[in-house]
């Protein structure tokens, strides 16, 4: 029996800790930037985005589901025929999700 | 007694023709499912950059939402709207058969659980837009 310690469970934990975020909270956000504002349907305040709770919630919100992506395409794309190169992907596609979390922190940082 | 997995490269692998997930109308919805993800990562690359130009200050923020309002960025987002409600829901069931609603003795039937789960979702959809609007 092989008794290695991996990495996995935490990559499972931020999969299923971002498929939350995205399912609560992703659709309400869409509608209220991507249409409601730009359609003149509601005011488009950016004031919001100056207080740190709602930048810390961002941060929340856009980083979790960048590791719920990296998850899901990196075992989707070796369904559909990548699983020589498993591997490449999948430190290819988290390490995509670790830079996006700091860029999404040095983003809101600099609001 | 804490069982990991056996080394990968004994596992057996059966070899799939590269249109496996055309051939039956679940196979095609898995991936569709699968796939949300993509334009859920896609918009919020968007939203980051939205943010971005936010901290390029008012005027780059103000250029950049308008083009918002161009029938290409609208459609955009209407299409990672309707991926961001598939996983929405596909989740929440999905949630439903990993975490079965147990009521004293018995299992609540799935969509029960499913049901709940989009209750709340609409409330808390609600409650962000309530805060944005007081704000």
């Amino acid at each position: 029996m092989n008794h290695r310690k991996t990495l996995e469970p935490m990559w499972w934990g931020l999969f299923s800790a971002g498929g939350v975020v995205a399912a609560f909270l992703i659709p309400i956000h869409i509608v209220l930037l991507g249409l409601a504002i730009p359609l003149g349907w509601l005011p488009g305040s950016a004031e919001i985005f100056q207080s740190w709770i709602v930048r810390l919630y961002l941060f929340v919100l856009i980083s979790l589901p960048l590791y719920h992506w990296a998850h899901r395409f990196s075992f989707t794309m070796s369904d559909l025929g990548l699983r020589p190169i498993r591997k490449p992907l999948a430190i290819l596609c988290y390490g995509s999700a670790i830079a996006g979390t700091v860029v999404t922190a040095w983003v809101l940082l600099r609001i | 007694m804490t069982r990991n997995r056996p080394d990968p490269s004994l596992l057996f692998h059966p070899r799939m023709p590269a249109n496996w997930w055309l051939r039956k109308r679940t196979y095609f919805l898995f991936i569709v499912r699968e796939f949300t993800s993509v334009f859920i990562a896609a918009y919020l690359i968007v939203f980051l950059v939205q943010l971005y130009q936010l901290g390029n200050g008012p005027g780059a923020y103000q250029a950049f939402m308008g083009k918002f309002a161009s029938p290409g960025w609208l459609g955009f987002h209407a299409v990672a709207l309707a991926f961001a409600i598939y996983h929405s829901l596909t989740w929440f069931y999905t949630t439903s058969i990993v975490i079965p609603l147990r009521i004293g003795a018995m299992v609540a039937p799935r969509y029960v659980f499913t049901l709940l789960n989009v209750a709340v979702w609409l409330a808390v959809s609600a409650a962000i837009l309530a805060i944005y609007l007081i704000w």
